[in-house]
């Protein structure tokens, strides 16, 4: 069969550090993702599954293989709002669904910083939120889902009858099945908006305490950090606790939460147009820039100390999709994200460790977040019993070998402490990187699941390839090529 | 978008001269190279003297330029066999010796379909992936004889004028795509194809001339003459008004 060059399409990383050619097929129902899989059975090739691209690195993309782009199903399937469960496609984004429910007092359990990811990738990266150590992540929310085998057959997966593919297929990212329809409980709230508190720290040390002190009493928590900040100061930040509000506590709910009442605004301040904030955001993208951004924000961070207010679940949730395209300032470079996960009694030398290096380096985070985490029972998991920080690294054509060089410093940094990574995230784990923090045995466990759901192997992603090696369709196995043969064509 | 150095590479026309050398030359930088040539041995040779035993880089594929109709069928073939495309070089060129008395259709017609519509055979497919990736090097050779009609070689020059002239839309066409497309004018080459003419002025090796469109490919999105000498014989030339131009004996 001739390569459909009329698919060709490019597929680039959220945060634009990296990107591929591959044929990308949008189905609109399971008959077309069916097609599509007959389709690279016919061209050989492989099959990657996209949602709507917001991983930072290569979980979606497949150079010169197949993509499917299943954003075109986002179809809410069957809606409870008694109960507080709804059916819906992969496609259907976070803001769908929120938009979708919140009328009837309904909030998703867990959503990410942004409210453009799909559901289905949202549970094949088993995504988490500022919640994490009290809701866990997303997986833990999900009633069932139907998962499409590369067979052809759907099983329908919940905890009870499929325990194992239930387990495993959340945060498998894509590698194991597609799931074409997930039911979700959702999370009942008595107000649109979240009762907030901020917390300025003046060290790493202090940012632990509050953390510590403050995560068990407060449904949601998260600290900013200023990265640039060195010696006594290292760790600085301000740190944002919300809670949900009480039944009765907010008179009219029916007011916040109505979809008008949560959307942000369309300008900033009212004049300037969030649209374009990318642009007043660009010339301060370099590390001079940045230093002063970071400290005026530090200065205001002070100020709002102890302030306790009231923000929507939107804003408060959604902080990437304020200003709309932010990644944009970030050109022509790109931007990585490094979040590693360490566990308690180790995360703050560790953090430590890893702001101090990259500052030696001349590498500076632009953006630093620090988060609580707690373990959940998934196969895959990034979660572990402590806390993660997520670095935004600017990535130039200049400085992408000595960024490649300190995260592999980095690496060594987490992996002493016992700590992990996210799928989602990660763009620069070495070539076989998943067995270094999550074993070999869990790994093992994983290749040989895979081996019995995809055993043609025709699930593979360019992070597949690089973090669990390529995975061997049964059949190569059987009879391998002749590799000294150079054929002629 | 960080654009990564070049990983893969097609040279169409790459079993001597020019071609070779900018196959070699890529393949050194550790991009992976489809070399594309109607001589099969020697596309092959060339590939395993690239390859040496342990190496992968270059990919040998024979392909006549002149079967137009399944040019873009090979182009898939290769992109697919490739992994990739970053940059394509369309090398492929003949010059017959033409007397100054000698209106040969048949010579003519080998010239013609070689240097230009195997280029439109091989670089259609390429503009049009590149359009869809939104990246990419297209490189046609062209030469300074497609300057100005000369006594000397009618087809070769109206060849290398169209060429020229093709490949200025089709820069066009990509320009806001971020597809650049790069025309190299060289001057005399030392080649296979250029040996039978004897020495010529300022006539360069293939290797330097190959060094030089490689370089010339990284930076611009233009025409390039190689060497950057030839600009301003060009220009010289070009203004000679016609009616002048056709009593001076080159």
């Amino acid at each position: 069969m001739k390569p459909p060059t009329q698919r060709l399409e490019r597929v680039e990383a959220w945060g634009m550090s990296s990107s591929s050619v591959a044929y990308l097929y949008k189905p609109s129902s399971v008959d077309g993702i069916l097609e599509a899989f007959a389709e690279a059975r016919s061209l050989g090739k492989t099959i990657a599954l996209k949602g709507a691209g917001n991983s930072y690195g290569d979980a979606f993309q497949n150079a010169e293989n197949v993509v499917i782009d299943l954003s075109r199903m986002t179809r809410v399937l069957k809606y409870d709002p008694v109960e507080g469960l709804i059916t819906c496609e992969p496609g259907a984004t976070i803001r769908d669904i929120w938009r979708y429910v919140i009328g009837d007092g309904w909030w998703p359990p867990v959503v990410s910083g942004t409210s453009h990811v799909t559901i289905g990738g949202a549970l094949a990266a088993n995504i988490h939120g500022k919640n994490n150590v009290h809701a866990g992540p997303i997986g833990e929310h999900v009633v069932s889902f139907d998962l499409l085998l590369p067979s052809g057959q759907v099983v329908h997966c919940d905890p009870l009858t499929e325990p194992e593919l239930f387990y495993s297929v959340m945060g498998s990212f894509g590698l194991l099945g597609v799931i074409v329809s997930a039911t979700l409980r959702l999370k009942r709230v008595h107000s649109g908006q979240l009762n907030v508190e901020a917390i300025a720290v003046k060290s790493l040390t202090s940012a632990f305490e509050v953390f510590e002190s403050r995560a068990d009493r407060h449904d949601y928590i998260v600290g900013w950090i200023d990265a640039f900040a060195s010696g006594s100061r290292c760790g600085r930040g301000l740190i944002h606790v919300a809670d949900y509000a009480e039944e009765g506590e907010d008179p009219h709910p029916e007011e916040s939460l109505r979809v008008e009442a949560q959307q942000l605004p369309d300008t900033f301040g009212g004049w300037l147009a969030r649209s374009k904030l990318w642009r007043i955001m660009r010339p301060f993208v370099r590390p001079s820039g940045m230093r002063l951004v970071n400290y005026a924000k530090c200065v205001g961070a002070k100020r709002e100390h102890g302030k306790q207010y009231k923000q929507s679940l939107v804003a408060f949730n959604f902080l990437l999709d304020s200003a709309p395209n932010w990644k944009w300032s970030y050109r022509p470079g790109a931007l990585i994200q490094y979040q590693s996960f360490i566990p308690k009694e180790n995360a703050s030398v560790a953090f430590e460790r890893i702001i101090t290096l990259s500052q030696d380096r001349g590498l500076v985070p632009y953006l630093a977040v620090m988060k609580r985490h707690r373990s959940d029972s998934f196969l895959l998991s990034h979660a572990v019993d402590g806390y993660s920080l997520a670095l935004d690294f600017h990535v130039t054509r200049k400085n992408q070998e000595r960024v490649k060089e300190l995260t592999r410093a980095l690496d060594d940094i987490v992996l002493a402490n016992q700590g992990k990574f996210y799928f989602a995230k990660d763009s620069t784990l070495i070539q076989g990187g998943a067995k270094l923090f999550l074993g070999e045995d869990l790994v093992d466990r994983f290749t040989a699941l895979k081996k019995r759901l995809d055993p043609e192997a025709i699930l593979q992603t360019e992070l597949s390839k690089r973090v669990f090696g390529e995975f061997e369709s049964a059949a190569a196995q059987l009879s391998p090529d002749d590799e000294n043969a150079e054929p002629m064509r | 978008m960080i654009k990564p150095d070049w990983q893969y590479a097609m040279v169409i026309g790459a079993s001597s001269g020019v071609g070779e050398q900018i196959a070699r030359q890529l393949a050194a930088t550790g991009c992976r190279v489809a070399l594309v040539a109607r001589r099969e041995d020697r596309v092959r040779k060339i590939s395993m003297d690239i390859n040496g035993p342990s190496l992968h880089l270059a990919v040998p594929f024979a392909h006549d330029v002149l079967d137009f109709t399944n040019a873009s069928t090979h182009f898939d073939h290769v992109v697919q066999d490739l992994g990739g495309l970053d940059i394509v070089f369309y090398a492929a060129g003949v010059m017959r010796r033409v007397g100054p008395t000698e209106y040969d259709i048949e010579k003519d017609q080998t010239i013609v379909e070689t240097n230009l519509i195997g280029a439109m055979a091989w670089l259609n497919p390429a503009a049009k992936r590149f359009e869809r990736a939104k990246a990419g090097v297209i490189v046609g050779i062209g030469s300074v004889s497609g300057d100005r009609g000369r006594r000397g070689n009618p087809a070769y020059a109206a060849s290398k004028a169209g060429l020229e002239c093709y490949l200025e839309s089709l820069r066009n066409r990509l320009a806001q795509l971020g597809v650049s497309v790069v025309t190299v004018k060289p001057g005399p080459i030392l080649t296979e194809m250029t040996a039978a003419l004897g020495k010529q002025p300022m006539m360069i090796p293939a290797e330097r001339a190959a060094e030089l469109i490689i370089k010339a490919a990284k930076k611009s999105n233009k025409t390039v003459y190689v060497p950057g000498r030839w600009w301003l014989v060009s220009r010289i030339l070009r203004a000679i008004p016609s009616v002048l131009f056709r009593r001076l004996r080159i």
